[in-house]
């Protein structure tokens, strides 16, 4: 077979091609935000130049759970059972730690049948970046409410939700997440940025995406549609994430006196600026202050609501082998021969 | 006094739970072991921290008969909750030792009585308050080791094990068991006929747990991950992992080739273990029945998406709760058909802590082979209760790793493979596991309908034929799961099968039966599901098959009469569920009574 001389391709420093970190084609619905989420995926991870076979994915089941197909195509995957995700990864993880982990989850699959297993997750500090596509809805299933609708949201079929939602944010405060954050499809730069400080981050990363359902939950009054995010999106701050190995150049649009940088744990920086909010996302008291006001006030906050570098990850308390797990051979699995006479002289 | 009953009758001990009395018993136990009697202990607890009856029948036999008894020759109380059923549960010709604070009327006059001044002993002891309800039980110790003759140095040696060694401990326990058998010596005369003597039939021999021989043979067959929830009666099963691990598989720097995570629940328990199988670690959950139902959804992703990992079940009584702190061989066909859509898994039967030793590593073995979950079928019987056994063998194969390729392999293949196909002929597909870095390992596992490349796809043919591999590899499973062990008998017309913890009790009725003028019998136990073709050559053999089990509906006739229609008339089932382990007058008087129609 003859290829035609192909145009020169663009790669990154590790020598890759965006196409390297493109998956299937999407068969979720024209519109739908988990696509774009998707795609900002694809761009950090070729912006932060991660090898493809270092990153695993993981997935429940829902729309949001079909979508780790859609990117990474060179990484190892598992789209596990509906809420359960948080397990599946917790065990896979110490198979390889230099591995990193995304998970992709959808609102019912977190906050409805997963909540246990994310907030045990969460507690857990299991180095994951678990991104909630969070639509307020059942998709596949064909629009069934989920337990982050909004009190009076009406669907077709269903009603009036009589119920209080769930905060995930809220929920993985409360579980001592180390890392949250809360963005809107539809504000593409500001979901690679925080995309990217979460792939860097040491432990646990929620990030709770606001993700419109175009087929079954896009009124123009629902808090997960377009129109509301676009209206009432109330970003923290301009985020903007620097790697370990750039040097910190403050981009033009950030004027000195206004930035906050934090320094993660791998030498790479997060520079958050100032809108109209004064916000330290190191205090976890700030961030529920800003969640409940958020919630009074009608506000989309968007934006790195907490952060702490400093906790040990799930994997790190354990003192494995510096070798991954999965490469161990016989000699350092089984005990040697002369130990079984110990162990049975331990026996009465 | 009639005639001297030596090293053959069972004695049950009744306390209150929580009040320390594991120790004495199993002080007796251990002693009774070390002059050579063969015996068994088996401990009757109530599901309670503190203050419900339990009772712990140990059992002396000098044919090696272990299985447990109902009739019980000596009973000892110190609970008067259940004395009146304690003293009407002694044998005739039997003795009764009570705590003699307990008042309550004795109205028996065809056994002997012995008081025992137990509290005002234990008052005696030099020791706190805090310890003067443990020291109580060992005033049962002493007189029982004067009554029956049970030799003090080998009471010594029980304590030395139980207190590892501390003096401290052991001096003061055995100075009040020697205080109490000197009691008993001058205020105690002899009326019954039991006792005990010295032999030699447990060299060779060791003491041990089911659940912790399991931890140690998972260990030996280089576990790497564990995830559990506790559960009654296999939580001591992942508590061994814990004891054990850090004396046997730490680096010389000090560090882990393991890791063990308690979980949140028993569906996170088998979800990590699945994801860990997944990430190419040697990988395991145990728990009991409850836990193997939450376990069910997962257990079918695993069945499909093939990943090993190895799932114990000790099992207890249920259904539901059922009761904790009983035994049964009731999941036999849960574990068999474990999650929704078509399959069988594949399970593992030990009979003996030894053999849950051996099957601790052949399941880590097997579910690497076959990219499954292997169940592993114990029950409370052997999992908690201390039995004689042999020594633990180390590992006569290496680790079996199963099919999986990493970078050399897929540059020699130039990346050309596919996870589901099945290249071999024997339905195991080959895989690969995170962290392989050649670009095309990666695959992407999931639960939904895939083709040979693990995309998803909903084509019917493509569906069927997966499935129809799956199968094959089940069936290729069939050659190589442990083989039943077979006791062929010249002349027998009828042939046993069982499997797990009822096998003394089998052995000792197979006796029983031929002492009786009964059938004479061929005993197959059973080691694995799916069956190998040694089952169905022994089940043609014999005109009647009995197939005796532990649990109400006879589970494993159910599975084999399905599997065997042809041969199902001649079934006939010994099944029988109420929590405690089968005795040998039963299995016997059941299958005398069916010969008899």
């Amino acid at each position: 077979m003859t290829t035609p001389t192909p145009a020169p391709v663009q790669t990154n420093k590790a020598g890759f091609s965006k196409n390297d970190y493109r998956g299937l084609p999407s068969t979720l619905c024209q519109g739908c935000g988990h696509n774009s989420i998707s795609n900002q995926i694809i761009t950090a991870c070729y912006e932060l130049d991660i090898v493809p076979e270092e990153i695993m994915k993981f997935s429940g089941i829902g729309c949001s759970s079909k979508s780790p197909a859609y990117f990474l195509n060179r990484s190892f995957g598992f789209n596990g059972l509906h809420g359960r995700m948080s397990s599946l990864a917790t065990g896979a993880l110490f198979a390889d730690t230099t591995l990193r982990a995304i998970g992709v989850s959808g609102d019912g699959d977190t906050a409805s049948i997963g909540m246990g297993g994310f907030k045990h997750m969460v507690r857990r500090n299991v180095p994951i970046v678990y991104i909630v596509e969070n639509n307020g809805v059942y998709g596949l299933t064909k629009g069934q409410f989920s337990a982050t609708a909004e009190v009076g949201l009406n669907l077709k079929h269903q009603g009036t939700n009589q119920y209080m939602p769930v905060d995930i944010c809220m929920e993985a405060l409360a579980s001592n997440a180390t890392f949250v954050a809360r963005s809107f499809a539809g504000d593409a730069k500001q979901v690679k940025e925080l995309l990217k400080a979460a792939l860097s981050h040491h432990g646990v990363a929620v990030l709770d995406i606001i993700s419109p359902c175009v087929t079954f939950n896009n009124q123009e009054d629902a808090t997960h549609s377009y129109t509301w995010g676009k209206d009432h999106e109330a970003p923290l701050h301009e985020i903007s994430f620097i790697p370990a190995l750039d040097e910190i150049e403050l981009q033009g649009e950030f004027v000195e006196g206004t930035v906050r940088e934090v320094s993660m744990h791998d030498g790479s920086t997060v520079l958050l600026k100032k809108l109209e909010k004064d916000y330290d996302p190191t205090s976890r008291t700030n961030a529920f202050q800003m969640l409940e006001s958020a919630q009074l006030n009608n506000w989309l906050v968007t934006g790195l609501l907490y952060i702490d570098e400093s906790k040990p990850t799930l994997t790190e308390s354990f003192n494995l082998v510096d070798t991954p797990l999965n490469r161990l051979a016989d000699p350092d699995l089984r005990p040697a021969p002369e130990t079984i006479d110990k162990i049975n002289a331990m026996m009465f | 006094m009639t005639e001297k009953v030596i090293n053959d009758f069972s004695v049950t001990i009744a306390t209150v739970n929580g009040s320390g009395s594991q120790t004495a018993n199993v002080t007796l136990l251990r002693a009774l072991f070390k002059m050579g009697i063969p015996v068994s202990g088996k401990n009757l607890f109530p599901s309670n921290i503190q203050g419900l009856p339990t009772w712990y029948t140990i059992r002396v036999s000098k044919d090696g008969f272990i299985a447990r008894r109902d009739e019980q020759e000596l009973v000892v109380t110190l609970n008067p909750v259940s004395f009146a059923r304690d003293l009407a549960s002694v044998q005739p010709g039997g003795a009764f030792f009570y705590a003699d604070d307990i008042k309550l009327p004795i109205a028996r006059s065809d056994i002997s009585v012995y008081p025992m001044p137990v509290k005002q002993m234990a008052r005696a002891a030099n020791v706190s308050t805090a310890l003067r309800d443990y020291i109580s039980n060992m005033v049962y110790v002493g007189i029982l080791a004067h009554m029956l003759g049970i030799d003090m140095e080998t009471i010594q040696q029980a304590l030395g094990f139980h207190f590892k060694g501390k003096a401290e401990a052991i001096d003061s326990n055995f100075n009040t068991i020697k205080a109490a058998a000197d009691w008993a010596a001058q205020n105690l005369e002899k009326s019954d006929p039991f006792s005990v003597a010295q032999m030699d039939s447990t060299s060779g021999f060791v003491m041990a747990d089911g659940n912790t021989a399991a931890a140690l043979g998972a260990i030996y067959g280089g576990l790497q991950f564990a995830a559990w929830y506790p559960i009654t009666p296999a939580s001591t099963l992942a508590e061994s992992l814990n004891v054990y691990l850090p004396q046997l598989r730490k680096t010389t720097d000090g560090k882990q080739t393991y890791a063990v995570l308690q979980a949140e629940d028993e569906l996170a328990a088998v979800g990590m273990a699945i994801g860990a199988g997944w990430g190419g670690l040697r990988s395991m959950t145990s728990t009991s029945g409850p836990g193997i139902s939450l376990m069910a959804e997962y257990a079918g992703l695993a069945y499909f998406a093939e990943v090993p990992v190895v799932i114990w079940d000790v099992q207890r009584l249920g259904p539901s709760t059922g009761l904790p702190t009983r035994t049964a061989q009731g999941d036999l066909t849960e574990a068999y058909f474990l999650s929704h859509g078509d399959k069988q898994n594949i399970i593992l039967l030990p009979g003996s802590v030894q053999e849950c030793f051996e099957f601790g590593w052949k399941a880590l073995d097997l579910a690497e082979h076959f990219q499954a979950p292997i169940f592993v079928l114990s029950d409370l019987d052997l999992g908690m209760n201390q039995w004689m056994t042999k020594p633990f063998e180390y590992p006569n194969t290496p680790l079996e790793r199963g099919k999986v390729l990493w970078e050399a392999d897929l540059e020699k293949l130039k990346g050309i493979w596919g996870r589901y196909k099945d290249s071999d002929g024997d339905g195991i597909p080959f895989r690969t596991v995170p962290g392989n870095k050649h670009p095309s390992a990666a695959w992407f596992g999931r639960g939904t309908g895939h083709d040979e490349n693990a995309r998803y796809t909903e084509d019917a043919s493509t569906w069927e034929s997966n499935m129809a591999r799956l199968k094959k590899k089940y069936e290729t499973a069939r050659t190589l799961v442990p083989k039943p062990i077979i006791k062929a008998a010249k002349g027998a017309t009828v042939g046993i099968i069982a499997y797990g913890s009822t096998e003394p009790a089998v052995e000792e009725a197979r006796a029983l039966l031929k002492h009786a003028g009964g059938p004479k019998t061929a005993f197959l136990r059973l080691r694995s599901l799916p069956c190998t073709a040694e089952v169905q050559n022994f089940i043609k053999k014999y005109e009647h098959i009995y197939i005796v089990e532990a649990n109400r509906d006879g589970q494993l006739r159910q599975i084999l009469s399905a599997l065997l229609p042809d041969h199902a008339p001649s079934f006939r089932s010994a099944c029988h569920s109420d929590g405690l382990p089968l005795t040998a007058k039963w299995v016997k008087e059941t299958i005398l009574a069916q010969e008899e129609k």
